[in-house]
């Protein structure tokens, strides 16, 4: 089990990083939302895994970690924050500039 | 508690001259004035006791485990430089108000004085050493910012440059320095260091400490080869020079020595480097102020001569030239700051500093003549004034060093007073006396009382302290130099010692040297000029723009405008120093913990995880199908966190992934629907090379976390022990959000408040543009659907509407105990909002929207904060959660918690936060051409 959590941590880490190297915001937003993925999820790992162990005092005595759940609940919040934000500025620069590439124009002008 | 408040107030005063410049410049000058009277009598009050020799101390503990603690001390050696930098200071800002033009920002400038008046006080009156430190460098950062102050001259930019570099440099050997010592000694108090000469001259590490210590003294304290910063500092203001770079900022080298002198001197090292060093900063400073034509670059430059002779006085390691020492900072102190001020009030009103243009303002100017020839006479070392006495110490402590050989130190010492005799002379010669000429660039005459009122006051103390020193500040030095050297030398200090003494002969070949140098002037400077010389500038110049090219191709290689640089360079960076780690490992096999069986429905899980993640790359330009294939993949993160004991996690991940598709998919109406192919093959094998790397990497490392036990014990085994008798819930996961770690969770929601908030201003910012309208109003809209509010969908969400908030209320009170809690029950009744505005549209939603989103995350924060307030009426630390038990008829016994009222507030923030980030993008779809909807469900006419 722990090889399956370790692969699909693996593979979201690398199509994050894939779509963030595109050249359009869209994809890189895509890209960021992978990473988070990865990172909740390996934060998590970070407990260890457990089954059936739910840490709610009085259902178990071996409960799983809890301290990382907490961490990840605040970190899935913050980083649809995160992506709101990214969000309207691509729309924004796509707006303004009118497209939506996201490196400077090696000409100077944008 | 009073050291600290000396320090404290400065600093808290700093924000006053902002606040009441609007009452004008004098209410401006006064507020900072009364800042420094204040403190300086507060000073004052203590003086009586650290005169009969008690130490006043303050001890705040702040991180005992560090050592690092606000501890201070004023002692006499702190009383007198807190007593100078107030004193002056007060002068200063007098001075200042009249000095600066109407168009000058006054207010910043006492601001900056302020702070740098708030550091200085607190290196001199600092216990312990690693505070000393910071106010050190804040000295360096304050004087930058002073040094820099008149922004539009690109002199006054280098000078504030070249001094931050050479001081902020000198600090951080001075780091180093104190952190050695502070070793050696095993505390960083001073007062505990100052008790162990014996350990530190002993020990190996005292050499090094003593060159890093005094790296940093003899950088801030201009001492050769550091001394080319002073004279470029003179761009600044002159109030700025004669506080900062005659009276304070440079004598905290001085001071530091001074103050480690107990522990440091008397070994072979300190008396060959700092004498030494003196010596030749002394001699070599004031020839080059001879032939400086420029008031304040002469001042400069005899400043950096008399520092030299400070210094000089400090190495020599008795106990007498240490009080001489002492002695000279003071009397320094008074005629510079009075000479750099007349210098000013000559630039002031004859708009002109050069030497060659100027002559004969004894007649134009009496006022400040007087003045200057009071304070040059006495930088001179002419009797009766207080330069005299303490020159005529010094050279009679000179006189006595019989190392190297019987002379030189004496001879050289002479040679530097004589070269000081000459610089003084030609100040007052060439700036005042001679015929009055016809060419000045503004006809000068003496200015208002206001400007000369500070420096005439400085005069008069030449004058008192030159002929009765020891009424005059005998006690201050007395108490100050116990506190250095242990003991008090001088009873008396007297102008007369005798034919014998060889001071007088030494004085008198000075004075009469002097003369025949201003005398040859002409000659000598005709010599000077041909000679070549080493210019400072351009040295420094020289090793600095390699260094800044160094550092500007490196930013501009990797930071080229294009992101994917950046990105691939820190990617492989990571992945190249973790690889390295990785295979220095003793071992490389994965852990032995015994891993969980394969369950199959969670294979089957991973299976469609993997090939949705794989795919999204692969489809990704087609940007709906991408972003429906990332939301596969958030969907199904939450069935497995919910496997894997998480229920919590599970239930979060669900809703805020329902969220971000909705963002997502109504973001994509305002960009391109497709993404172009623009890269290439090698590129893109390039990129997907880099990125299996990083899985590679990370996938490896959560594997090889997750087959091994933790190397430490978890610290949540506490978290789960006390969940319910600590903090009255069962869910221990809830738990350490509204409660153990309840203070970061109130920086989290105000961090997403803030996000939400950023939103809805940048799509303001947004629709205030004309083009953004322009384009919004163009771009193509799809008609595929006829039924804009399906009567269905309609229904139904309105019919969900309440059974949602129920469900939300539900989840919201069983979160201390059950998986939920307020981030949940937000996520869950933004849903159910969410859904009202896509079925029945946003006109008609918004119309029956009582309160405002603001509102939602502002009271949110506030409930949350109230929350944490409460524990104060009981005494308890902000946050401190706390329950009991409540039984009401007909109910069972209930459970109350603070720390439900806490989730309330996580509850609305993240309510608001969402809403109003939603909202805003919804507002710009308004500008796209789309009707708004007036009634429930209505259809497109067009079609």
């Amino acid at each position: 089990m722990e090889a399956l959590l370790a692969s699909a941590i693996g593979l979201f880490t690398a199509v994050g990083i894939y779509l963030m190297l595109r050249l359009r915001t869209f994809p890189v937003i895509l890209g960021l939302t992978f990473l988070s993925y990865a990172v909740n999820l390996f934060i998590f790992v970070s407990g260890r895994l457990a089954v059936n162990a739910a840490p709610i005092v009085g259902t178990t005595d071996t409960p799983a970690d809890p301290l990382p759940q907490a961490l990840v609940l605040t970190a899935i919040v913050i980083s649809f924050g995160m992506t709101a934000v990214i969000m309207i500025m691509a729309i924004g620069g796509h707006l303004l500039a009118g497209h939506d590439r996201i490196d400077l124009d090696p000409r100077g002008d944008s | 508690m009073t050291p600290a408040l000396i320090v404290a107030l400065p600093f808290l005063g700093a924000i006053l001259p902002a606040l009441v410049i609007r009452a004008g410049r004098t209410a401006c000058a006064t507020a900072t004035g009364v800042v420094t009277l204040l403190a300086l009598i507060l000073l004052a009050l203590q003086a009586p006791a650290v005169l009969r020799g008690e130490v006043v101390q303050t001890r705040i503990d702040w991180l005992p485990q560090l050592r690092l603690d606000a501890t201070f001390f004023l002692d006499g050696l702190g009383l007198m430089f807190a007593g100078l930098i107030l004193g002056i200071g007060l002068l200063i800002i007098l001075y200042a108000r009249f000095y600066l033009a109407k168009s000058d920002p006054t207010s910043q400038f006492y601001t900056y004085l302020l702070l740098f008046q708030g550091a200085m006080l607190g290196i001199v009156l600092s216990d312990n050493i690693l505070l000393l430190l910071i106010f050190w460098e804040l000295t360096s950062l304050s004087s930058f910012l002073l040094i820099g102050y008149w922004k539009h001259l690109p002199e006054g930019r280098q000078g504030a440059r070249m001094a931050l570099a050479v001081t902020g440099g000198g600090g951080l050997a001075m780091i180093a320095g104190m952190l050695i010592l502070g070793q050696i000694a095993g505390s960083y108090d001073l007062t505990a260091i100052l008790l162990q000469k014996d350990a530190i001259q002993a020990s190996p590490l005292y050499l090094p400490a003593l060159l890093l210590i005094l790296t940093g003294a003899f950088a801030k304290s201009a001492q050769f080869p550091f001394h080319f910063w002073l004279p470029h500092a003179m761009a600044a203001p002159t109030p700025v020079s004669a506080y900062l770079h005659s009276a304070t900022m440079v004598k905290a080298g001085i001071f530091l020595m001074a103050r480690l002198w107990p522990v440091l001197s008397g070994t072979v090292e300190w008396f060959v480097i700092v004498t030494f060093t003196g010596l030749v900063t002394m001699i070599l400073a004031a020839k080059i102020a001879f032939y400086k034509d420029d008031l304040k670059a002469l001042l400069a430059f005899s400043t950096v001569s008399h520092l030299g002779l400070i210094t000089m006085l400090l190495g020599f390691g008795t106990v007498e030239a240490a009080t001489v020492a002492l002695f000279h900072v003071l009397t320094h102190a008074t005629f510079k700051a009075a000479l750099f001020m007349t210098a000013g009030i000559v630039d002031h009103e004859a708009h002109t500093r050069d030497l060659r243009r100027l002559g004969g303002l004894r007649r134009l100017m009496p006022v400040t003549f007087t003045i200057a020839a009071i304070a040059s006479l006495s930088m001179a070392g002419i009797p009766p004034l207080n330069g005299f006495l303490s020159k005529e110490m010094m050279l009679e402590e000179a006189a006595h060093i019989g190392w190297p050989n019987p002379w030189l130190v004496g001879v050289l010492a002479t040679l530097g007073a004589l070269f000081s005799v000459a610089y003084s002379f030609r100040f007052l010669a060439h700036g005042f006396l001679g015929p009055v000429r016809d060419d000045y660039p503004h006809t000068p005459h003496d200015p208002g009382f206001g400007l000369w009122a500070a420096p005439a006051l400085l005069a008069t103390l030449v004058v008192v302290i030159g002929l009765m020193p020891n009424q005059a500040i005998g006690w201050l030095l007395n108490a100050a130099a116990t506190a250095t050297t242990g003991r008090a030398v001088f009873s008396s200090i007297s102008h007369w010692h005798g034919l014998e003494a060889p001071a007088l002969w030494m004085s008198l070949v000075a004075i009469g040297g002097g003369l025949v140098l201003l005398g040859s002037y002409p000659r000598l400077r005709a010599l000077w000029d041909a000679a070549p010389r080493p210019e400072a500038k351009r040295l420094f110049d020289a090793v600095i723009e390699p260094l800044a090219d160094g550092a500007r191709n490196v930013t501009e290689t990797l930071h080229n405008g294009r992101f994917g640089t950046a990105l691939v360079f820190a990617v492989l960076t990571i992945a190249a120093i973790s690889g390295l780690a990785f295979l220095s490992a003793p071992s490389q096999a994965p852990g032995t913990r015994i891993p969980l069986p394969v369950d199959p429905v969670i294979l089957g899980l991973w299976l469609v995880l993997m090939l949705a993640a794989l795919a999204t790359p692969l489809l990704h330009r087609n940007r709906a199908v991408a972003l429906i294939l990332t939301g596969v993949v958030g969907l199904l993160i939450a069935p497995l966190f919910a496997y894997f004991s998480a229920p919590d996690l599970a239930l979060t991940q669900l809703s805020v992934e329902v969220v971000t598709l909705l963002l997502m998919l109504l973001a994509l109406n305002f960009l391109p629907k497709e993404t172009p192919a623009e890269s290439r093959l090698p590129r893109r094998l390039r990129d997907a090379a880099v990125a299996g790397v990083a899985g590679l990497g990370i996938g490896g490392l959560a594997y090889a976390v997750m087959t091994r036990a933790p190397a430490f014990d978890p610290i949540s085994a506490f978290h789960w022990a006390q969940s319910k008798p600590g903090a009255g819930g069962t869910n221990a996961v809830n738990t350490i959000i509204v409660d153990f770690r309840g203070y970061d969770t109130f920086g989290e929601i105000i961090v997403l408040g803030i996000a939400a908030l950023v939103i809805y201003a940048l799509s303001e910012a947004l629709l205030r543009s004309s083009t953004v309208t322009a384009r919004l109003a163009a771009l193509p809209r799809n008609r595929e659907a006829g039924d804009r509010h399906p009567m269905m969908l309609v229904v139904a969400t309105r019919l969900l509407l309440p059974m949602a908030m129920m469900v939300g209320v539900y989840i919201y009170l069983r979160g201390h105990n059950l998986p939920g809690g307020g981030f949940v029950a937000g996520l869950v009744f933004a849903i159910a909002f969410l859904m009202q505005y896509m079925a029945s549209g946003y006109d008609w939603s918004h119309a029956r929207q009582r309160y405002d989103h603001h509102v939602l995350i502002g009271l949110g924060v506030l409930v949350a904060a109230l929350a944490g307030v409460g524990a104060w009426a009981s005494g308890l630390p902000f946050l401190t959660s706390g329950y009991t038990y409540v039984h009401l008829e007909p109910l069972e016994e209930f459970e109350l918690a603070t720390a439900a009222i806490f989730d309330l507030g996580v509850f609305l923030c993240v309510l608001g936060a969402v809403l109003l980030a939603l909202a805003s993008l919804s507002r710009l779809a308004l500008r796209t051409g789309e009707l708004p909807n007036r009634a429930a469900h209505d259809l497109e006419e067009t079609r």
